[in-house]
């Protein structure tokens, strides 16, 4: 019974999730969002109380149940492993010894490095943001190509329910490192289970301690056990030790695949008083629950040490990574400088400073906040949010950067920091969005059609929402664009629309902290027509 | 879709691809016909002080009715312009109720089917609802087709062009029967108006290509398409004056109750644009891809020559 409803809760959430983060067409309300705002790590972030108290209310009460149904990594995970199940029919879980050392020196590595600016460490290991990321670069695309094919069957009988999306690579570290954390978590979870949870995962780690206390939980009716093994052979967190009636309760994440198997009815999911330890007659289990204590005082100190090897491991991984960014870029520059020199005196667009996304405030705020889990990346739909790569520096990899390749940012739309649930970019009214400065146009008129040849043009300042590039009278009945930047919102509509080649003549620079801006409200002139005018 | 509807699309396919030759020829020699059968006693029709859709009603009539134009069975394409995300006080977008109506008399006129759309600047999704346009149409019966990809679109060769010798158009435009022209009329940043002729940006796909050789040229050759809509309405109700074509603010915008309908597009844009200058200062000479839309022989220019009617409410 409590399975079934741990299995149905699970799946129900689990795919409410993946829809909210798949559907482009805003069929789910934007209030789906709370699926993502109920996340351990997010409301963390966002200083949500009201959420993390219920979080942990929940598993002081329950134990671990975010894991088990609220989590979409540990269901993605119970869905491998079943289907591991499925196709090894003689598997079996064993019971293994905690990793306490591991488990605490991630977590304190996680937490050390997020207190220094460090937040990519929590962005990658937060199951949540990691299981956003497997849905939008790899399952994201597949849900758009499945959408084309339906639409082109209901497009040839003249049914336009559907219609065509594109479908490209946003980022190729992000996709890699979905790939790679999809292809890992799921191989440990065909292997054994919930081993990302109890030796990885920082939120595992902390609700595991936290539900050591938890006033209900799995135990053995000794009277009725019979020592068969069938709980320690179903526990996908290994963490029945059926020998020793022992229950690892930190690393146990409530899915009552034991209290099903169990024949005898031997295990009871039961009220435990918190201040009565249950007494235990094998002596070999004294011996074990010392050990472990010992195991955790000596953590602090190795602690240091395995964040100090963490750290050098990624300082190197990260040189090698930004210097071939540089190759990359001096050979692109040195490719572009042989084609352009000679041929052309148009100047090269070059974004100095990325664009944020319009609410993150400053690129230290995003920094802090954000765990890269892709959300706004998903839901943008103008598609010109897609992960960094190094432009906010190393602790800011896979956060979100406006680009304006594929559309510009809407002026009126303001749904990124409405689902944000980190609170990273912070949501903003529409009119609040309307001043809300997050880059400042440039103009270069070498680069502008009006200027080198002398034709009309005006595609910047038709995308400009306030105007902030107009058109004032040049040559003739020419008129060229004048910029204000004290008016930009940098948008990108200028930037997105130039069809100067090879180099745009506007594009938008980022800003480090982003500005208000202040738009004079202009009087309505009262203008009569009353004649045909010919 | 049920199993008769198949059958019939299936059919349909068969009957297409056997005829298709045919029936291309066919609708180019109908068309040209019956737009000289069409011929009213006006060349244009001016209306003013009224609703969107009294005005549309009132000069239709004086043109001779809608049956004048659309055949029964015809294949319709509506095209207003829906190019931002903007509501309709802006006057950014065709009067969603203009185009309801005009749909609406398509049907009366035996069209067999209305489709409507526009490549629009901003956002395709926001665009078509926000203008209020996607509900009015599919309320008046019209299908309401998608425009934001590059598949929707077919080459076709423009050989009259200076600057512009091919495009793609969109399908609904290519395969039509008649299609009639809706614009809204506006100050424009780079074109300085548009109206009629600068609506045609909206059937392209490659709108960069206009910007980047020649915008006023392009624009004109685009007009030398060779299948021309039946009819131009130019919804003159509001009038957005300055900061076109995507407006700031309300002061932008003046409620001028007007609209223009004729066959003959430069006609109808000479007319807009004088109507235009009431509002602000607008020469004709810098919205010069009206007269070098009249050079390419799309039209005239001289409106004293041209039996108009003038109509207020």
């Amino acid at each position: 019974m409590l399975k079934k409803i741990r299995v149905i809760l699970s799946l129900l959430l689990f795919s409410l999730i993946t829809l909210y983060f798949l559907d482009f067409r805003e069929f789910l309300p934007e209030s789906f969002s709370f699926l993502a705002k109920i996340q351990f790590i997010p409301a963390l972030l966002a200083f949500n109380v009201l959420i993390l108290v219920s979080l942990l209310l929940l598993t002081l009460l329950f134990g671990r149940v975010y894991c088990s149904s609220i989590c979409p990594m540990g269901v993605y995970q119970d869905m491998v492993a079943w289907l591991s199940k499925r196709f090894t029919r003689k598997k079996k879980y064993t019971y293994s010894k905690a990793k306490s050392i591991l488990r605490w020196s991630i977590l304190a590595a996680t937490v050390v490095a997020f207190i220094f600016g460090f937040a990519f460490l929590v962005g990658l290991l937060d199951p949540y943001g990691a299981y956003g990321r497997m849905i939008t670069h790899l399952l994201r695309p597949a849900y758009l190509a499945g959408n084309n094919l339906l639409e082109t069957i209901f497009t040839s009988f003249n049914n336009y329910a559907f219609y065509k999306v594109s479908i490209y690579s946003l980022s190729i570290f992000s996709s890699a490192t979905a790939l790679i954390t999809l292809g890992l978590v799921g191989y440990l979870a065909w292997r054994n289970g919930r081993t990302y949870c109890n030796t990885i995962c920082p939120v595992g780690t902390t609700l595991g301690f936290l539900s050591k206390y938890s006033l209900c939980k799995i135990q053995f009716v000794d009277d009725k056990c019979n020592m068969c093994g069938l709980c320690t052979m179903k526990c996908k967190a290994s963490c029945i030790d059926s020998k020793n009636k022992q229950i690892d309760h930190s690393r146990c994440i409530t899915c009552f695949n034991c209290i099903e198997s169990c024949h005898r009815d031997a295990m009871k999911y039961q009220f435990v008083s918190p201040l009565k330890k249950r007494i235990v007659q094998t002596a070999a289990v004294h011996k074990y629950l010392p050990d472990e204590k010992m195991g955790r005082s000596e953590i602090s100190e190795i602690t240091e040490n395995s964040f100090t090897m963490t750290k050098q491991v990624d300082e190197s991984k990260r040189r090698f990574l930004s210097a071939s960014l540089v190759t990359g870029l001096a050979a692109g520059n040195l490719i572009a400088q042989e084609v352009t020199n000679g041929l052309l005196q148009k100047k090269e667009l070059k974004r100095q400073v990325p664009i944020a996304p319009p609410g993150a405030v400053s690129f230290d705020h995003l920094r802090e906040k954000c765990i890269s889990c892709h959300l706004c990346v998903s839901k943008c739909p103008s598609h010109v949010i897609k992960p960094a790569f190094l432009e906010y520096g190393p602790g800011g990899i896979m956060q979100p950067k406006l680009y304006f390749d594929r559309g510009f940012c809407n002026y009126d739309c303001i749904i990124c920091g409405d689902v944000c649930p980190t609170g990273a970019i912070q949501p903003l009214t529409k009119e609040e969005k309307n001043h809300t400065q997050m880059g400042q146009v440039q103009f270069i008129i070498e680069n502008c059609i009006v200027y080198y040849d002398e034709t009309s043009c005006g595609a910047c300042s038709e995308h400009c929402p306030t105007q902030a590039v107009r058109m004032v009278p040049y040559k003739g009945v020419l008129t060229i664009p004048e910029t204000d930047t004290s008016i930009c919102v940098g948008c990108g509509g200028c930037e997105y629309v130039c069809p100067a080649i090879p180099f745009k003549a506007i594009y938008v620079e980022g800003l480090a902290i982003q500005n208000t801006v202040e738009i004079k409200k202009e009087k309505v002139e009262d203008v009569v027509i009353d004649d045909f005018g010919f | 879709m049920d199993r008769r509807n198949f059958l019939r699309a299936i059919a349909l396919t068969g009957a297409a691809i056997t005829t298709i030759k045919d029936a291309d020829a066919m609708s180019l020699l109908t068309q040209s016909f019956e737009t000289t059968q069409a011929a009213s006693k006006y060349d244009l029709v001016a209306v003013m002080g009224g609703e969107p859709e009294a005005m549309f009603r009132k000069a239709i009539a004086e043109m001779g009715g809608m049956k004048a134009f659309i055949s029964k069975g015809d294949k319709v394409c509506v095209k207003p312009n829906i190019g931002w995300d903007q509501p309709v006080e802006m006057a950014a977008n065709t009067n969603p109720k203009l185009v309801a109506e005009i749909i609406r008399q398509c049907f009366d006129a035996g069209a067999s089917e209305v489709t409507v759309f526009d490549h629009t600047c901003d956002d395709w999704r926001k665009s078509y609802s926000n203008s209020g346009i996607e509900e009015a149409a599919k309320k008046a019966g019209a299908k309401v087709v998608p425009a934001h990809q590059e598949s929707y679109y077919k080459a076709v060769s423009i050989p009259k062009g200076k600057s512009l010798k091919s495009a793609k158009i969109h399908q609904a435009i290519v395969d039509s029967d008649k299609w009639i022209n809706v614009p809204i009329l506006k100050n424009h940043g780079g074109a300085q108006l548009t109206i009629s002729m600068k609506n045609y940006m909206g059937i392209v796909w490659d709108r960069g290509f206009f910007h980047a050789n020649d915008l006023q040229q392009c624009i004109a050759d685009v007009c030398t398409y060779a299948k021309r809509p039946v009819l131009n309405v130019v919804d003159a109700y509001r009038l957005m004056k300055t900061s076109g074509p995507r407006g700031k603010s309300l002061s932008d915008v003046v409620l001028s109750k007007g609209l223009f309908l004729s066959q003959d597009i430069i006609a109808a844009d000479t007319a807009a644009a004088n109507f235009f200058n009431q509002a602000r200062e607008m020469p004709l000479e810098k919205v010069s891809h009206i007269s070098k839309g009249q050079e390419l022989g799309v039209g005239t220019m001289n409106l004293e020559n041209l039996n108009i009617k003038r109509l207020r409410i």
